[in-house]
């Protein structure tokens, strides 16, 4: 049996693994859940602030967190603009999942062409910098991702619940004619949020250059368990969508430290059909 | 140059002597411009997907060898046309692209893939028209039994049993040999396949395995694979990883605060290894590195050259010749060799001229003599990042001048 300082430091670094599913799934899930979308290009734009990142980072010299606000800002204009399609060819919920899926393979070509297939890492300082805590070791940029992770998700779910604005967003995803009839405008308002989905994209997508290395291939390693972990934390609900991503981060870490490694990929299925078949209330 | 042991004519042999040393010289001699339809060689290549980089590797290779071969007047005064596809690093993809190699773009020849699952593939469609298949990456040699494969590699028919007792005398020749190992492998099936070999020959040895990890492709959190290996702290980590699985698994050690004492990398991503400052001291497989003596060998010399420009143009951050570019390299030489040697475009002539002969390539002398036409011994040998540089470390007498391996 694995000792105590091994099952705690594996915990550790699966919750912050975890941390960063949920900050990817964020806008997934906002996404699908109040705007009836599914996003697929969503990973595909989280890698391209990513590969933003690293080349801004690396070839001129310009820190993550500029970078970071750059892409939040063009994120936020391209969700918009994209949601425009949408409305405008009236896409239905099946029809976005293609659309997206193309969008997807779009962007993988275009990073390959602009950066080839090669690997790419964003060395900084503290790439493998840790913060010592008795025993245990915190990777940095993990905590920074997961604290990110934590605020966004914690003030989105402060956002849809209590202000006007949220209020209307779930209300039109609820029933979209009664809204109306409300005088609520669910066509602009989804605007706002399609634009904030994407630019939650770009925030994964900063963390992912700083964490992992990039390939362009590496748009579909995620998207398996992020879509278990947006249907584990229900959709549009954005505590949700953390709390799915610790707890699959979680059990996939146990499982390697106590198990074997392979055994990883079983999990966030095994978790999602485990959870759908008992059907908690809040799933 | 080519060498024959069977009774084959003087005439064919000389020509293949010929034709192979014309080629090795390509890179500084001109002749006549080739004339007459091309011949075609296809080949699909991991351009998209998990394999991406490494395809590029190859492709880029590929590439220099036929602008070389065309400049040195082609194949039977014939000029070469390349026919290269993207099976997407999925081997169905690529048992479909050879299937139209052959029977739609109607090549000439084949060339194998990258990868031992791709390779694997393409050989059934290589057996189903009887074509010659030559390949350079396959790391399961028993399963490449269609009478017509033959490999590039030099790592013999058993590498499951010859490279772990290459890698334990290397280490079994310094100060303090290890005594515990950890291994940690990919589950892609040569990975797997050399990782088993590896436990078996270092417990005979007497060599203690105290942590024995397997991880899927496209592993993502390798925290707690870190944490098991920091708390077995082996002698000697063994990794089976593939592309860049070996620098996160670095990194994560890092982050632990921990530094293997001495590790191996079974087919890292050279250039990402070499540019990671926790992976000084770092092992891997070598037939071909842009050091001496191969890039100062009248074939390698040229050959580094032009594939460092190229690989610059492409933009790889890492623009060296590496062994994955020499073995694609020697698999051209191969299929040269026979053509020129029998001066024919049959796969049967050529394949039974392979059969009988070797023929010198950029990682050596290649004959066709060990089981399913691998080469006769495991002529691997060991490379070590020293100062964010690989260098030969194994077998001394190969070693890079100046350099030996370090181990504390």
């Amino acid at each position: 049996m694995p000792h105590f300082t091994l099952l705690a430091q594996s915990l550790l670094t699966g919750i912050l693994a975890g941390a960063l599913y949920g900050l990817l799934a964020l806008g997934l899930s906002l996404s699908w859940g109040l705007l009836r979308l599914v996003n697929l290009g969503h990973f595909a734009m989280a890698l391209l602030g990513a590969y933003l990142t690293w080349w801004f980072g690396t070839v001129y010299g310009i820190p993550p967190w500029w970078t970071g606000l750059f892409i939040v800002g063009a994120f936020f204009v391209y969700g918009m603009g994209l949601h425009w399609v949408f409305m405008r060819f009236r896409v239905a919920e099946m029809a976005s999942m293609l659309i997206t899926f193309s969008i997807a393979v779009l962007l993988e070509s275009l990073l390959q062409a602009l950066w080839t297939a090669d690997f790419r890492r964003y060395e900084t300082a503290w790439s493998s910098a840790s913060i010592v805590v008795g025993p245990l070791f915190v990777p940095t940029l993990n905590l920074a991702a997961a604290l990110v992770a934590a605020v966004l998700a914690l003030a989105t779910w402060a956002w849809l619940r209590f202000t006007y604005v949220g209020k209307a967003l779930r209300a039109g995803a609820e029933d979209a004619p009664i809204a109306a009839a409300f005088g609520i405008n669910h066509r602009q308002l989804s605007y706002l949020l399609s634009g904030l989905c994407a630019a939650y994209a770009g925030v994964a997508g900063v963390f992912i250059a700083l964490i992992a290395t990039l390939a362009p291939s590496e748009i579909w390693t995620w998207v398996g368990v992020v879509f278990a972990v947006v249907i584990i934390g229900r959709l549009g609900n954005p505590l949700g969508a953390l709390v799915g991503g610790v707890l699959i981060g979680a059990c996939e870490a146990m499982t390697m430290a106590v198990v074997n490694p392979a055994w990883a990929p079983l999990v966030s299925f095994s978790v999602l059909i485990a959870l759908l078949l008992f059907r908690p209330k809040w799933v | 140059m080519s060498h024959t042991n069977t009774a084959w004519s003087r005439r064919s042999v000389m020509a293949g002597i010929a034709g192979a040393a014309g080629l090795s010289l390509s890179g500084l001699a001109r002749a006549a411009a080739p004339s007459g339809p091309p011949i075609r060689v296809g080949q699909t290549l991991s351009l998209t997907g998990p394999f991406g980089q490494t395809g590029l590797v190859h492709k880029i290779t590929s590439e220099i060898f036929v602008a070389q071969l065309n400049e040195a007047g082609g194949l039977l005064g014939r000029p070469v046309e390349y026919v290269l596809l993207d099976d997407q690093s999925k081997p169905d993809v690529a048992r479909t692209l050879y299937e139209r190699l052959v029977t739609s773009d109607k090549v000439d020849f084949i060339l194998g893939p990258y990868g031992t699952a791709a390779i694997l593939a393409a050989m059934g469609v290589a057996q189903r028209y009887k074509k010659i298949f030559i390949q350079n990456t396959m790391g399961v040699p028993n399963l490449a039994t269609y009478e017509w494969h033959f490999s590039a590699l030099v790592s013999g028919a058993e590498p499951e049993k010859t490279l772990p007792q290459i890698l334990y005398a290397a280490f079994a020749s310094t100060a303090k040999p290890p005594k515990t190992i950890a291994i940690v492998s990919n589950k892609y099936p040569s990975a797997l396949f050399m990782a088993g070999g590896t436990e078996k020959a270092f417990e005979d040895k007497g060599v203690k395995t105290v942590a024995h990890l397997e991880y899927d492709v496209g592993n993502r959190d390798w925290g707690p694979i870190a944490a098991r290996v920091k708390d077995a702290n082996a002698d000697f980590m063994w990794v089976g990883c593939l592309g860049v699985e070996g620098n996160q698994l670095l990194e994560a050690l890092g982050q632990l605060q921990y530094k293997p004492p001495r590790h191996f990398y079974l087919y890292p991503s050279s250039g990402p290894l070499a540019l990671l400052p926790l992976a000084e001291g770092a092992v891997s497989l070598t037939n071909f590195d842009d050091v001496p003596p191969y890039n100062t060998s009248p074939i390698g010399g040229p050959f580094a050259r032009e594939f460092n420009k190229r690989a610059e143009a492409a933009g790889l951050p890492f623009p060296h010749a590496d062994t994955q570019a020499a073995n694609e390299y020697s698999g051209w030489q191969i299929l040269v060799a026979a053509v020129t040697a029998t001066k024919s475009l049959e796969d049967k002539a050529l394949a039974e001229w392979l059969e009988h002969n070797s023929v010198d390539t950029l990682v050596g002398k290649r004959d066709f003599s060990g089981k399913w036409h691998t080469s006769k011994s495991d002529q691997e040998k060991l490379r070590q990042l020293q100062g964010q540089k690989w260098v030969t470390v194994w077998p001394d007498e190969d070693a890079t001048p100046g350099f030996k391996l370090l181990s504390p």
